[in-house]
């Protein structure tokens, strides 16, 4: 059959139809999707260059700001020991408390994902669940539970007969004290030393789920006949994790491991809540041990805001180092892991 | 298809697993179950209990009959007088900014998924390359925008930046694409239908379960949110639900039961919520890491 046929200028009257009505339709859709790009001018974009320029200042945030170029800077590399105490703490929680609640997690996933567990619905969920309670409250509620006098961790460690290893002759072990009640226990939150890992704890406890439900979703959608096959082969479980299941879910862990040194690198809610509140005009427990980076800029900028090392210029500063480490962070585990992965 | 992998893994079950290894690994399954459960129920049970109570060797583990005289002291002048204040200003927060993204990412969701105007794609990367950027970056010159703009001690900055934001319209743009078949919108356009109504008569309608999953995840977020709501809210009155609680934390000699009572009603409404639509919760949230 004939194909049928215009005249060119019925053609072209008919492409320039369709072109107007095409550009007409399309003049909707930058409507539509304008708001995110108006919004993030002002909120996201500007404040972003704004605090370059403003790193760059001396401000209270009140009298005129001061141009100091690249001093806040200096002093934040030279002079600040608090600042790299605060960083020192936060990358010690990046690495024990974000990475074992990563590795647990995908083990986990594995696990419940591998065709041998039934519930997996009831496991799923139970494990999610402490995600989406306000980390204030999970801090009270910890608070409590970590208590030195009454809590149920020092109870658990007393019934279980663990309160000779805290004993030394009369006294306790340096990390432990003595208490009315059970004897030496663990002053969780008191002591420098076990204020890290209780935060740890938390973080453990808060965001096992959800790095677990991430990583199933990624497990799901590989194709379960390559577990079959080798199976089949004689691949024991060990090798299937190793040789099928992390270089599959390559992308999902890299997604995962980002977002996470990201957050990692700005916690505040839990360690703000485990280690002095938010009316304390020193914040990060004993020894400042619990004080994490993103609260010694919060705290110089607006707590203590007095002084050549606060303010809004200085916490600025303070903000793009936090930015490089998370770069340097995520860049590095790209590289390793792209390394790794050409090795196999 | 479903069928045959119950099947299959009924199979793996029964040859490949030992009745001792499967009983480990229950036991290792079960008892993180536990862990991640027990601080619930400790909540609730401390929550009946005054603070000497709580001391006791051995701690309570079943509930007892405080809890009125604790709720009495959290409302009274050195708890938390304000607290139903709180209580109210973070359902209304939350709920105006949950309707505002419902809104402006389906819409953008929608724009991105079916339509195809030049720059979309550069646009698109734009947009995801944002969600990288960390948010300690923004706190203190935001904090100086909203201090230009007139809006501390108002609800403005905790609803309106993240209205239409990257994340909710990368999940809608998602679902859009595959829910709504271009000839549904190509019919509408013959029949003379304008843009924006296909967008809230055809498209909205059927696109609610990822509505309901955006919903959920947003209102949970903002619920829940601490820091900026800390740092824009001064006065008592205006506090959200956590910043209320961070201050009774830090009121001196605030009995732990009355302080974990107030925790209690922050965390059940958003527990239930999960509860009952824990599929939705889920779905929503991993979105974004499978592509």
């Amino acid at each position: 059959m004939a194909p049928i046929t215009f005249s060119s200028a019925e053609q072209a009257a008919q492409d320039r139809r369709t072109r107007r009505k095409e550009a007409k339709r399309n003049l909707w859709a930058y409507v539509f999707v304008s708001p995110f790009y108006v919004l993030y001018a002002v909120f996201g974009l500007f404040p972003l260059l704004y605090g370059v320029w403003l790193s760059f200042h001396q401000w209270d945030g009140i009298s005129p700001m001061q141009w100091v170029g690249i001093s806040n800077y200096v002093k934040l590399f030279t002079v600040d020991e608090t600042w790299w105490k605060a960083i020192y703490n936060t990358v010690w929680l990046f690495f024990g408390a974000t990475t074992p609640q990563l590795i647990f997690a995908l083990i986990l996933a594995f696990i419940i994902n591998s065709g041998y567990v039934r519930f997996k619905d009831f496991f799923r969920a139970a494990y999610f669940m402490p995600f989406v309670a306000s980390a204030v409250a999970v801090g009270i509620l910890f608070s409590s539970l970590l208590g030195m006098q009454y809590g149920i961790f020092n109870y658990v460690i007393s019934v279980s007969g663990l309160t000779p290893y805290l004993t030394a002759g009369d006294a306790c072990v340096s990390w432990a004290i003595k208490t009315n009640s059970l004897g030496c226990a663990i002053d969780w939150l008191g002591s420098a030393f076990w204020l890290k890992p209780s935060i740890a704890l938390v973080v453990l406890w808060q965001w096992t789920g959800y790095s677990m439900i991430i990583f199933l979703a990624g497990l799901q959608s590989i194709n379960l006949e390559l577990y079959e096959a080798a199976r089949v082969d004689g691949a024991s479980t060990r090798d299937i994790f190793f040789k099928i299941t992390m270089p599959l879910l390559q992308g999902v862990i890299l997604f995962q491991v980002v977002t996470s040194i990201i957050g990692a690198m700005q916690s505040f809610d839990i360690p703000v809540m485990l280690a002095g509140g938010t009316q304390s005009s020193s914040p990060g427990g004993t020894d400042q041990s619990g004080l994490t980076a993103m609260m010694q800029l919060y705290w110089s900028a607006f707590k203590y805001n007095t002084g050549s090392k606060s303010g809004f210029g200085y916490s600025s500063a303070m903000s793009f180092i936090l930015f490089f480490i998370i770069v340097i962070f995520s860049y590095t585990y790209n590289r390793y892991n792209g390394k790794n992965q050409t090795e196999n | 298809m479903a069928t045959t992998t119950v099947a299959r893994n009924r199979r793996n079950r029964d040859r490949l697993a030992s009745p001792v290894s499967m009983s480990v690994l229950y036991i290792m399954l079960f008892f993180t179950a536990v862990a991640s459960a027990f601080p619930f129920y400790y909540m609730l049970v401390s929550s009946t209990y005054r603070t000497v109570d709580i001391l006791r060797i051995p701690p309570p583990i079943w509930f007892g009959t405080a809890w009125m005289q604790n709720y009495e002291q959290l409302m009274s002048k050195d708890g938390l007088p304000y607290f139903w204040t709180s209580v109210l200003n973070s359902i209304s927060i939350a709920s105006f900014h949950t309707i505002a993204v419902l809104f402006f990412c389906s819409l953008a969701g929608y724009g991105f998924a079916k339509f195809r105007f030049p720059g979309r794609d550069a646009l698109f990367a734009f947009l995801i390359a944002t969600l990288m950027v960390p948010g300690a970056l923004g706190l203190i010159p935001s904090f100086i925008v909203m201090r230009y703009l007139g809006w501390i001690e108002t609800w403005y900055p905790l609803i309106i930046p993240g209205m239409a934001n990257a994340f909710g319209i990368f999940w809608m743009r998602q679902y859009i694409e595959s829910a709504i078949p271009n000839d549904m919108m190509d019919a509408a356009r013959i029949d003379g239908a304008g843009e924006f109504r296909i967008y809230w008569g055809i498209v909205l309608p059927v696109i609610t379960p990822a509505l309901g999953a955006l919903a959920i995840l947003t209102f949970m977020g903002k619920w829940n949110e601490f820091q900026f709501p800390l740092l824009i809210l001064k006065a008592q009155e205006t506090y959200t639900l956590p910043v209320a609680l961070s201050t009774l934390r830090s009121l001196r000699g605030t009995e732990i039961g009355v302080q974990i009572l107030g925790s209690s009603i922050a965390i059940i409404p958003i527990l239930i919520v999960f509860i009952l639509a824990s599929r939705q919760f889920m779905a929503g949230l991993t979105a974004g890491a499978v592509k």
